[in-house]
């Protein structure tokens, strides 16, 4: 496990990827049934899980199949089952805002563009270089930056979502149930 | 021609990785097909076994007409599912009802990639090794969730339901019981742990401590959340009530019939092996021999290494004491044969096992499947002799037996772990 080792079939694999991503994302948006788009979304987030590790990032892979693909998705799953799916293929399930939209869609377009933009003289506007970290490290240093005396810069920032997510489940709970 | 030899010598001859790590594509493909086609025949094996184990325990006899003592029952069983009609019902999803097969057998034989049969044999290591099984493990629900809506019936709704609580429930204690064993196996001069497979084990083996003896008893408490937490997660007896027969027909595959419903009894089988091997590898020292330390020295080492052809050997004599027991009548004459055939197939395994180039190499994937079987044994006990449980009661175990002794336990497990920095810090020495 080196990184002279030359990484297998890259392009094939990303283009691959991507693809699987911009159909399933495409199919969420348009499959009438709501557990078709569930699945669609499942697939799409397997194969970005697929990207990260491509990008020496197994620990990011990890988790995202973890949470999203396996956590996330299954409570998803559960709740869409126990609603009624001919309701909701005759409604209209878009609240149609083509203007925000829009727009948002534009930025985001603009900016994946402009990483192929360069200045007068020549150079990009976002900085690039090759990934600095081997993949057989990427754990250890995820944790380091998170928990460690010196360099672990993260902990705050990581604390302050954690914090989020609590006041989220305690906010369902409180929400959801009528006496406590 | 010449340089594709070279390069599958290459690595057989002095490679010490494993072959996805070595990068070598051959070897790799290989083990794929060597592990596909083992588990295929382990969970071929544990179909007869099971239905066996539990007649006797029944007292009955379990299989017994096709070969002796039913030995290609799973066979004709096989084949039946193979030329049986594949009904999808009228009201049912299409799509979903097709894909959720797949979804779970993938899933079941995905995790095997990371699974170490030995310090080489497994097909890759990766530096996630223990959270990628998990990952993948837990994707099984998202098929059995929409086996169970696709049906459009009311039974298999119910057992995905139960299914996913059921799943995610024990999901959350067993992340807790691994977490505690990846804790002690940063106890070394680095202080780094690690969550690759193969790491995990040689941690073990620096240690000189299987991690269920580690602090004792916290190991064995993190062991007995995982035990019970997997057999929860797999689906199985006595907390098989997405499957309930008496209660749900079957349970999500109530629909199912012919090859898909095969592809899930394919799937429940693997998974049980999958999650067997987790606990092997986390808590019972995965390939490594029992009694590493206390029978050390060439002599054990050579004594050791003749346990896999022992064991076949065993098997062989006790086939060959079957055959004598067989019945006389002319009616057996092919039965007695075909089981001596058999038991000559296993002496014949036993005495290519015992060759010195060949027993080197495979003990270790002998000590782990040996390990495995032992939990698999279990699996076939538990339904044999638990009740089933109730849902209530199995998410009270759950949530709030399991859940709240793992928490503590993964906290007294880095208190134990940090001791030393901890009176260092209080008493000001240290730095």
């Amino acid at each position: 496990m080196n990184q002279l080792n030359p990484p297998v079939a890259t392009p094939f694999f990303f283009y691959l990827l991507a693809g699987i991503m911009l159909i399933g994302g495409i199919l969420v948006i348009t499959r009438r049934n709501p557990v078709h788009s569930a699945i669609a979304l499942i697939t799409t987030l397997l194969a970005q899980a697929g990207i990260y590790l491509m990008l020496y990032a197994p620990f990011v892979a990890g988790a995202q199949i973890i949470l999203y693909a396996g956590g996330i998705m299954v409570l998803f799953l559960f709740v869409i089952m126990l609603i009624s799916i001919e309701r909701t293929q005759k409604e209209r399930p878009f609240n149609k805002q083509w203007l925000v939209g829009g727009i948002a869609a534009i930025a985001i377009g603009a900016l994946f563009i402009s990483v192929y933009v360069t200045n007068a003289k020549g150079r990009p506007l976002f900085p690039f270089g090759r990934v600095p970290y081997m993949e057989s490290q990427n754990t250890q240093i995820i944790a380091m930056k998170l928990f460690d005396k010196h360099a672990g810069t993260y902990m705050l920032t990581t604390e302050i979502a954690s914090l989020l997510l609590l006041v989220a489940i305690i906010g369902a709970v409180v929400m959801a149930k009528k006496r406590i | 021609m010449h340089d594709f030899i070279q390069y599958v010598v290459s690595y057989a001859k002095d490679s010490d990785q494993t072959p996805g790590a070595a990068g070598n594509i051959f070897w790799s493909v290989v083990y794929v097909l060597l592990v596909f086609v083992g588990l295929s025949i382990a969970v071929i094996a544990m179909n007869w076994l099971e239905r066996k184990i539990l007649a006797h325990m029944q007292v009955r006899l379990g299989p017994m007409r096709v070969g002796p003592h039913g030995l290609l029952q799973p066979i004709a069983d096989a084949l039946k599912l193979l030329l049986k009609e594949d009904i999808i019902p009228e009201g049912a999803d299409k799509l979903v009802f097709w894909i959720a097969p797949f979804i779970v057998v993938l899933a079941a034989f995905t995790v095997f990639v990371v699974v170490p049969f030995g310090p080489t044999h497994a097909i890759t290591d990766m530096n996630i090794g223990i959270l990628f099984m998990l990952g993948v493990s837990s994707l099984s629900v998202l098929g059995i969730v929409t086996a169970g809506w696709a049906s459009n019936s009311h039974y298999p709704l119910i057992g995905a339901l139960r299914s996913s609580a059921q799943m995610v429930s024990y999901e959350v204690a067993m992340g807790f019981a691994v977490l505690s064993a990846i804790l002690m196996s940063s106890l070394n001069e680095q202080k780094t742990g690690t969550l690759s497979m193969i790491g995990l084990v040689q941690q073990q083996r620096d240690q000189h401590i299987w991690f269920i003896f580690q602090f004792f008893p916290l190991g064995l408490i993190a062991f007995f959340i995982f035990a019970v937490a997997m057999v929860a997660e797999t689906n199985r007896a006595p907390f098989d009530l997405p499957e309930a027969e008496s209660e749900l027909t079957a349970g999500f595959h109530t629909e199912y019939s012919g090859f898909r419903w095969s592809l899930f009894f394919l799937a429940e089988y693997s998974a049980m092996i999958a999650v067997s091997s987790i606990a092997v590898t986390l808590w019972l020292g995965g390939w490594l021999r029992p009694f590493t330390d206390w029978l050390s020295g060439d002599r054990w080492d050579l004594v050791f290494s003749l346990f896999p052809g022992a064991t076949f050997l065993l098997l062989g004599a006790i086939t060959f004491f079957n055959v004598v027991r067989m019945p006389k009548h002319p009616l057996f004459k092919i039965q007695t044969m075909g089981l001596a055939a058999f038991g000559a197939v296993l002496a014949l395994i036993g005495l290519v096992l015992l060759l010195p180039p060949v027993r080197v190499r495979v003990q270790d994937i002998f000590w782990f499947s040996s390990k495995v079987a032992v939990f698999m044994y279990l699996y076939i006990w538990y339904r044999g002799t638990f009740p089933r449980y109730r849902f209530d009661q199995l998410m009270k175990v759950g949530w709030k037996v399991l859940l709240p002794t793992g928490m503590a336990l993964l906290i007294v497990t880095a208190i134990v772990g940090m001791r030393a920095e901890f009176i260092a810090e209080f008493t000001g020495g240290g730095r």
